[in-house]
């Protein structure tokens, strides 16, 4: 994906002076510094959207479930579940954009990486968030650290899940460090609690060799050691479906599966949310169309990757068609969700794996709008992943009510599935307002060392 | 009348002697006493099983009695079991006709409403030529449950008498139980406003067997083979509901199942009749075995009205 010749030319980027300097601070620090009119409406709307998310769980917890909610016996797990799965995929992003990148040297990651770090801890929060609106008995949540049993995936998964949070939360945080020190000295007019924030949370960070040198160490060994913890959350969200004895789950397929479609879905993400604070930050400068362009590509090679492994989950099946397989896979190619399985298939893999590879298709805007089909398409993936296979258990559901025989998510449910997914966005920009989403010194230090990539590109 | 007074006699002795450590005869007591004069009978006869599985009648004072019939579960019970026993049952299909008796007994034994049912009754056809059966399907209480495995917080656990149990004052309502069991024999309580009401008028007494509370909202509950009739030596509801006599109730330990009227050496029933398992392939083991709906003691009739149909 690197275009080696880039650096053979010469450049007037090879180093730069301290004015270019400064105003490359000024212009990474103006988000913080200065929050106009729609960013204010943006946070505003995203905070009523939460708000009635929390309404939304007040009526499901002091109401009865079965009216509020629309899973049943045999649905038991609905678009709690679904979304859960989501948000674990996209915490991937995190791995794939910043740590990946990082120790492969591709050098384009500089400006990305805190965007998608932030993306994963939010992420990663919320889905823990779904998690508990999907309990019957929250109120019991405290019973997995009293009477936790190591034997169950969930114990498993609650483990990685806790680990990566906390790892992805320390491998935002260190790299802020001289950033929070950029923001002490060049912020101003801003309240006295904040350069407070700012002056505690950079722990007397002073920029002398020493420092750097245990700043970079501390990096280089978290990035190194949140990849594998990465690929486990995902693959051990997989084991929660693929250590049951269901048909539509059964499957050694499953933690690779999951993984595949984390990235396709990280890449996704990554380019919507480039492109918005792109646009919404006037940062052109930093998130270019060089960017879009290599992660155009990135999202074709994770689109192959991904039908790779659809192919092995479902038509080596298909080909088969065992009589425990095959309730569920008609279902899914001829049957009443075919619909939405097709679907899926063209948005979510033929959409990524073709159109990107035409160039005009990987400018910022085109591609934008392919990442955001295959964002919907991935949640929607989530959703037959989980429950077509739930309504067709292997012995046949009879005698009971329509609403438990079909399953479609009441209004509360959808409700607190778009409260999280405002609280997501609400995280990440409120980030961004107290913090520079593109890190300076990252970037700094890319162009310092002469690798001018970023820079260069056309 | 006086053949169902015998009925009912009968089968309140087979509650007796079978289940729980109902009744223990003495042998060797029994054989003096019955050969010699006995200076206080009771006058009250007796039947019981001898170990050539023959009935007799004797006097009831022959007779020590254990595990008394008030008994109650202790807490250790609940976990871990009664000892001694383990719980087995068989379903004769040539014998059901889809009465729903087994559902309803079962709805009353543990207070729920449809359409909540811990025993199921399908209408399955295994192949286009074969003919359809009527399956009724409990909980199969495992012995190689899927659904214990998973529990994060062992809410639903083995016992040691074969049962799988669900503690509802511990479970967490996560559901994954639910998702693991292969036969979708669990039911999760959602609170729904009739049976919350229902429940309220109805609280648990000590005439309903259940060790686990079904009415607690939010969590999971599921048939439990009624191992509170069990320790009183009594047949689960299904059991003793079924006009039919299609389910048999018993103990692997003692080599004998009952349906309240006729009761079977164990091995002798499942290798005679050719019993089975449902999905033995899925390597659960259960606990509940089918005879095949061989020799029908009814013709095969189609349901003609759709139940639970009531939201």
């Amino acid at each position: 994906m690197s275009e080696h010749k880039i650096n053979t030319e010469p450049t007037t980027y090879e180093t730069f002076t301290q004015e270019e300097y400064m105003v490359m601070k000024d212009e990474l620090l103006r988000p913080v510094q200065h929050i106009g009119k729609w960013g204010k409406v943006w946070i505003g709307f995203l905070v009523a959207v939460c708000m009635c998310g929390i309404y939304a769980y007040y009526i499901q917890e002091t109401k009865s479930k079965y009216v509020t909610v629309a899973l049943r016996d045999y649905t038991m797990w609905g678009v709690y579940i679904s979304n859960f799965v989501f948000f674990v995929a996209l915490s991937l992003i995190g791995v794939l954009m910043s740590a990946v990148l990082k120790l492969t040297n591709f050098e384009w990651y500089r400006p990305l990486s805190r965007i998608a770090e932030v993306i994963a801890v939010a992420a990663i929060m919320l889905a823990g968030v779904s998690i508990v609106a999907a309990m019957g008995r929250p109120d019991r949540l405290h019973f997995l650290f009293l009477h936790g049993r190591i034997q169950s995936p969930i114990v498993w998964d609650i483990i990685v899940i806790m680990t990566y949070i906390a790892t992805s939360m320390i491998l935002l945080f260190i790299p802020l460090i001289p950033s929070l020190s950029t923001c002490k000295n060049h912020l101003h007019n801003k309240p006295k609690w904040q350069m407070k924030m700012y002056a505690w949370m950079s722990f007397g960070w002073e920029g002398t060799a020493e420092q750097w040198k245990i700043l970079k160490r501390s990096i280089g060994i978290l990035t190194i050691m949140v990849i594998p913890l990465g690929v486990s959350i995902h693959t051990v969200t997989a084991w929660l479906f693929a250590t049951t004895l269901r048909a539509e789950w059964d499957s050694t397929n499953f933690g690779a599966y999951f993984v595949s479609g984390a990235f396709l879905l990280g890449v996704a993400g990554m380019i919507v949310a480039v492109f918005v604070i792109r646009k919404s930050y006037n940062l052109e400068n930093y998130l270019t169309p060089m960017h879009f362009d290599k992660l155009g590509r990135a999202l074709v090679l994770m689109s192959f990757i991904y039908i790779y492994f659809n192919i092995n989950e479902y038509l080596v099946p298909a080909y088969k068609m065992s009589g425990l397989h095959a309730n569920h896979l008609l279902d899914l190619f001829t049957g009443e969700d075919s619909t939405l399985y097709w679907s899926v298939v063209f948005f979510g893999m033929f959409v990524p794996a073709i159109f990107p590879l035409f160039k005009p298709m990987r400018k910022p805007l085109p591609l934008t709008i392919i990442a955001v089909v295959v964002v919907i398409a991935a949640w929607f993936k989530r959703y037959l992943i989980v429950i077509p296979g739930l309504s067709h258990p292997y012995l046949p559901i009879q005698d009971v009510p329509d609403s438990w025989r079909h399953y479609s998510p009441s209004l509360v449910e959808m409700t607190i599935v778009a409260a999280t997914f405002a609280a997501m966005m609400l995280i990440v920009t409120l980030f961004s307002r107290f913090f520079p989403i593109i890190s300076v010194w990252e970037v700094a230090e890319g162009k310092l060392e002469g690798k001018d990539e970023i820079i260069n590109y056309k | 009348m006086k053949n169902e007074q015998e009925d009912s006699n009968r089968r309140k002795f087979l509650k007796f002697g079978l289940l729980a450590g109902g009744a223990t005869i003495a042998g060797l007591a029994l054989q003096q006493k019955l050969l010699g004069d006995s200076p206080d009978t009771s006058g009250k006869k007796v039947k019981v099983l001898t170990a050539e599985g023959k009935l007799m009648d004797v006097d009831s004072s022959l007779v020590t009695h254990h595990a008394a019939e008030e008994a109650e579960l202790t807490e250790s019970q609940i976990r871990e079991g009664i000892a001694g026993r383990k719980f087995v049952m068989v379903i004769d299909l040539a014998r059901c006709a889809n009465e729903r008796k087994c559902v309803e007994g079962c709805q009353k034994m543990h207070n729920t409403l449809p359409p909540i049912e811990y025993i199921k009754v399908k209408r399955m056809q295994d192949a286009e030529l074969t003919a359809p059966y009527w399956f009724p399907q409990p909980c199969y209480h495992c012995d190689n449950p899927p659904c214990t495995k998973v529990c994060p917080v062992d809410a639903t656990f083995k016992r040691s008498d074969g049962i799988v149990a669900v503690e509802s004052d511990r479970c967490i309502g996560c559901k994954f139980c639910m998702a693991a069991c292969p036969y979708s024999a669990r039911s999760f309580n959602f609170g729904r406003p009739e049976q919350v009401e229902f429940n309220e008028k109805h609280p648990m007494g000590d005439d309903n067997c259940c060790s686990t509370k079904s009415s607690t909202v939010g969590t999971v509950s599921k048939c439990d083979f009624c191992p509170g009739s069990a320790v009183k030596g009594e047949l689960p509801a299904c059991v003793t509901e079924c006009p039919n006599g299609t389910i048999f109730f018993g103990d692997e330990n003692e080599d004998t199942v009952s349906n309240g009227e006729e009761t079977f050496r164990l091995k002798e029933l499942l290798t005679s009749r050719a019993g089975y398992r449902q999905f033995e392939e899925l390597g659960t083991k259960p606990r509940v075995y089918y005879l095949p709906p061989v020799k029908r003691q009814f013709p095969f009739e189609e349901a003609k009205e759709v139940h639970n149909k009531e939201e």
